[in-house]
């Protein structure tokens, strides 16, 4: 017995001695939420490039976003984090910069060149204090139209432009009766999704940087934003009575299958499309809705690297900063993912006709618009989700709507 | 005198674990969260003291009023529905029905499933484009209407369909227990009296059943002040904030909205409710002790 004991601490010692001489290895462990099989296969591109690489990828997958966060966080804040962690482009890492347990990715930055190739609002919402804190690997736009061709040829109508062809567009298929028009997910989240499509599309991006962005209480109350709420109101009249608590692809699905006309939803919709055998411009087309001035909300994912102390780790996290960001990962993760690469100077052509779309979007400066997380933190676009769910679930007016969202702008310090 | 005093080491040090963890758990976590509550932490816990101002925003958020609404509504709709229909079911199993057993079983069923199942599936049942009003309509009977889980004013009636449902079995099976308790003697004494049945269970039976009800009115009680798997899982809250709940108020400002100010203050004034409500009737309890 005891010489059993004695022999179990010389391995663990020769093994605690030995750690330095495999300090060199690399390895890294990575906590994401992409779980389903098409982001499992898209993140699968940066584990075989740092395989590639020489390194080890432990891939620690959580299924759940807020889970995979709070499961992150928690571990970075308590002492054991993990190499990186996947976050939402925007504010999650906010006080992770604050209280100093985030690397900066910087000089990988520099070297990369990538200030050139990104979009500004992606490039300002991964850096604090000057310094770049997270590598953003991807763009998702939110606020897409999509669209059954046959269902509108069938009344007639071609692909609406601005919001007010699409509510006339709507109408049409309304009075024709066949099928649902608007195809809806009625959950908080989507309706809050809707409603941005809304904003932006019909009050503009001053609109949507002054409620978002300077948090603009009197904005709220102008009569700009009321045609907003009004116009997002009358898209209940096209919905239909299942709606409520539907989840988003079933939405999508109705939208394939030709019950129903349209969609607004992000390019995560996409996948829904491909998996049925859909052919984009062909059997379904994608657009932006804008009555002027609009934009294209840009969403996605960043990746960040809690500070470690081994030096192996630091040599890992940067060596996974620059592989996530090299054209060739880009492109092969954006074919898998759905997304569009975050850098401009990739080779586009073998992305579909809508992702093609998103990148003549994202290239010109006009209509590149930071998402919602990207301008408030969560706590401010959750109050704000909670007043548009009131507002589309019953029947509040748009002025008392507007009151309270003056309310929760100028209670957000 | 040795002995007594090793004997009161041994109680102590065997009970020692569970008083670390009621001082440490219970204790310390609370009063953490009651801290937490005075600070304007958001994702990480802070200490800059802010006063009472999180309790001013939660008390103008109306969320958290509809939250505080539906749970009396829920709260006092199920434990209602849950005892009487609970009861019913063990009067009538208490009948020697044949095949006691496995109608038993039937009725304690639902007891078996998570909330989140029970959620899902009345989801469905109550969904108007696939449960019942479906097919209803589908059979010829096309103004049938159901749809009160689509709207906003009845949507939290649909929760206390489906957590009566869920609870009712664990109630006959306590209740049925209580009755089965009961001495023959007093049905003899009562069909000698010449007394209707009913009239037996209304006006001798139920009222010797005072710890069968206090057992399923308790455990009732801890399965309103927790709901929330069922709200998340049968509407997520919604339509819009028509089924909102405490706990679930307090999970979404905690993790998804990076709000722990706003979350603690939320779990602190549940707790205070709680405490106010049970303070009252552990005082009377202690004083009944004491008189005894």
């Amino acid at each position: 017995m005891k010489r059993t004991l004695l022999a179990a601490v010389a391995v663990a010692t020769t093994a605690l001695v030995s750690l330095p001489a495999n300090a060199q290895e690399m390895k890294a462990e990575v906590i994401h939420w992409w779980t389903s099989g098409g982001e499992a296969a898209a993140v699968k591109v940066f584990a075989d490039q740092f395989t590639k690489a020489g390194g080890t990828w432990i891939d620690s997958a959580v299924a759940g976003a807020a889970n995979a966060r709070n499961a992150a966080i928690t571990r970075t804040v308590s002492g054991n984090p993990p190499t990186a962690m996947q976050l939402n482009t925007g504010k999650q890492f906010d006080e992770l910069v604050e209280g100093d347990l985030l690397a900066d990715v910087d000089a990988i930055a520099t070297e990369g060149n990538w200030k050139n190739v990104m979009p500004a609002a992606i490039i300002a919402a991964a850096t604090r204090n000057g310094k770049m804190y997270a590598v953003p690997i991807n763009i998702h736009g939110q606020n897409w139209l999509w669209y059954n061709k046959a269902v509108l040829a069938s009344v007639g109508a071609d692909e609406p432009k601005s919001w007010n062809d699409a509510l006339a567009v709507l109408e049409k298929l309304k009075a024709d009766g066949k099928v649902i028009p608007l195809a809806f997910s009625g959950q908080k989240n989507w309706e809050q999704n809707l409603f941005n499509a809304v904003m932006i599309g019909v009050g503009g991006a001053q609109m949507w940087t002054g409620i978002l962005g300077k948090r603009d209480a009197a904005l709220a109350q102008s009569a700009e934003f009321k045609t907003v709420a009004v116009t997002y109101k009358k898209l209940k009249d096209y919905v239909d009575p299942g709606a409520p608590g539907r989840n988003w692809n079933d939405a999508t699905n109705m939208v394939i299958q030709g019950k129903a006309g349209m969609q607004i939803m992000g390019d995560w919709a996409k996948g829904e499309f491909v998996a049925a055998g859909k052919v984009p411009e062909k059997d379904y087309g994608c657009t932006v809705l804008s009555n002027g001035n609009g934009g294209y909300v840009m969403g996605g994912d960043v990746f960040v690297f809690p500070k470690a102390k081994d030096p192996a780790t630091t040599k890992a996290q940067m060596t996974l900063a620059r592989l996530m960001l090299t054209p060739e990962t880009q492109i092969q993760f954006a074919l898998k993912k759905g997304s569009i690469p975050v850098r401009s100077d990739v080779d586009t052509s073998a992305l579909d006709a809508c992702a093609q779309k998103g990148m003549r979007y994202v290239a010109d400066k006009a209509q590149q618009m930071p998402s919602g997380d990207m301008l408030a933190p969560p706590s401010l676009t959750g109050a704000l989700q909670d007043a548009i769910s009131q507002y589309w679930n019953t029947n509040m007016s748009a002025d008392e709507f507007s009151a309270k969202v003056a309310a929760v702008l100028k209670s957000a310090e | 005198m040795r002995l007594s005093l090793t004997s009161k080491l041994s109680v102590i040090s065997a009970l020692l674990p569970a008083l670390m963890v009621m001082l440490v758990v219970y204790i310390g976590a609370t009063s953490w969260t009651a801290w937490m509550s005075l600070t304007n932490s958001r994702m990480l816990p802070n200490n800059n003291f802010v006063g009472f101002r999180q309790y001013q925003l939660l008390f103008t958020n109306d969320r958290w009023i509809t939250s505080v609404h539906n749970i009396i509504i829920y709260g006092v709709l199920f434990v209602s529905l849950a005892l009487l229909i609970g009861i019913l079911l063990a009067v009538a199993i208490d009948q020697r029905v044949r095949a006691e057993d496995t109608i038993r079983s039937i009725y304690l069923y639902p007891y078996s499933m998570s909330f989140v199942v029970t959620g899902l599936v009345w989801q469905w049942l109550l969904n108007p484009t696939l449960g019942v009003q479906y097919v209803l309509r589908s059979w010829g009977f096309a103004g049938a209407t159901f749809d009160w889980i689509v709207r906003p004013e009845t949507a939290i009636y649909c929760l206390v369909i489906a957590g009566v449902w869920q609870a009712s079995g664990l109630v006959m099976a306590i209740m049925l227990a209580g009755l089965r308790g009961v001495d023959d003697e007093i049905w003899k004494a009562a069909r000698v009296d010449g007394l209707p049945k009913w009239r037996v269970y209304i006006s001798i039976i139920i009222p010797m059943m005072g710890a069968s009800f206090a057992t399923a009115t308790v455990l009732l009680s801890t399965a309103v002040v927790r709901l929330y798997d069922l709200s998340v899982s049968m509407t997520n809250g919604g339509p819009g904030i028509a089924s909102e709940v405490p706990a679930k108020f307090v999970m979404d400002h905690l993790f998804e909205r990076a709000n722990i100010g706003l979350a603690t203050a939320a779990a602190t004034t549940m707790l205070v409710t709680v405490i106010a409500v049970v303070a009252p009737y552990l005082y009377w309890r202690a004083r009944k002790g004491e008189v005894r």
